[in-house]
């Protein structure tokens, strides 16, 4: 059995420093979740935690656990594989779950820098709303990001 | 596609996760491995992937590379929009950038890559008009993000897989 107290200092400096750092990062998403006032902005927000926050906390990992051990300890990469491939799933499905709702209940749009998008006019806007058949990237039709101040928290 | 070994990398990547999960390369694990490299690629051919070709490993590295630099610059970027004092401004907006890139598993990866960073999100591609919608979260000039999407990821990966 090997204990922290049995690392070097300026290791276990580096892993604090790198431990704080990711989880002052995912702090910060979270804390983003609440500042944002549109549902778009928030999903944003949460990236922080997922990306460079949740690499500081692996990196430290492995730097904890190599030392420690003595031996290359790297299996926290599979972490950041699968970290990296699922989040955006997740997000997709809610921005479009939103961007569904959006439409079906035909929003006004009321932000011009938030709807100027020149290339939606002309695209269909009705017809192509399910969610997916037999692409996997389904197109969208239009955008209405718009007025999401309501209820999203 | 052989009958052996219908999916080479997805094998190899099954073999190389086994033993980073098992932390081990003694020559059981390597077996068993081996076993679980060449059965699951197999029940996949029912999923019936379309195939591709990954050129240019350089390509690859460099592409990894900018993604990392830019997933935490835009770290630090979103941290500041959300820490900086007073009301924020609503400067977030959808931008359409039409590409050229086709292939599935490119787009895919584009897909992860945009939504890996924080601050765009990957909204959808619409595969008739190749337009690609991307949420911005601090969106001051569309003309930056055209040029970032288009010009440092799009380049690379027509490089990697057209």
């Amino acid at each position: 059995m090997t204990f922290a107290t049995e690392l070097p200092t300026w290791t276990a400096l580096l892993i604090a420093a790198l431990v704080l750092l990711g989880a002052g990062l995912a702090f910060t998403g979270s804390l983003g979740l609440l500042r944002f006032n549109r549902f778009y902005e928030r999903v944003h927000a949460p990236t922080l935690a997922t990306t460079l926050g949740a690499g500081c906390v692996l990196i430290a990992s492995m730097i904890f656990f190599s030392v420690l051990q003595t031996r290359p300890v790297v299996h926290e990469i599979l972490i950041a594989i699968f970290l990296t491939l699922t989040t955006p799933v997740t997000l997709m499905l809610l921005v479009r779950a939103a961007l569904f709702r959006d439409r079906v209940e035909n929003k006004p749009c009321n932000e011009v820098e938030t709807c100027a998008v020149p290339a939606a006019k002309n695209r269909p806007r009705s017809g192509r709303l399910a969610p997916s058949q037999a692409e996997p990237m389904k197109p969208l039709t239009h955008h209405p990001d718009h007025g999401d101040k309501r209820d999203h928290r | 596609m052989s009958r052996g070994l219908p999916f080479p990398l997805l094998s190899a990547g099954l073999l190389a996760m086994w033993l980073l999960l098992n932390q081990t390369v003694a020559i059981g694990h390597i077996l068993l491995g081996t076993v679980l490299a060449l059965g699951i690629p197999w029940s996949m051919r029912a999923a019936r992937p379309s195939k591709t070709q990954l050129r240019r490993p350089g390509a690859i590295i460099r592409l990894f590379l900018v993604a990392l630099v830019d997933i935490t610059r835009s770290n630090v970027a979103v941290a500041w929009i959300i820490l900086r004092p007073g009301q924020r401004r609503g400067t977030s907006g959808f931008v359409d950038i039409p590409l050229e890139l086709r292939n599935p598993y490119g787009l895919a990866m584009l897909a992860c890559i945009i939504t890996s960073t924080p601050g765009t999100l990957w909204v959808g591609f619409d595969s008739n008009t190749g337009v690609v919608t991307v949420h911005i979260l601090d969106l001051i000039d569309e003309r930056t993000w055209f040029d970032i999407i288009k010009g440092r990821y799009e380049r690379l990966l027509l490089e990697i897989f057209e």
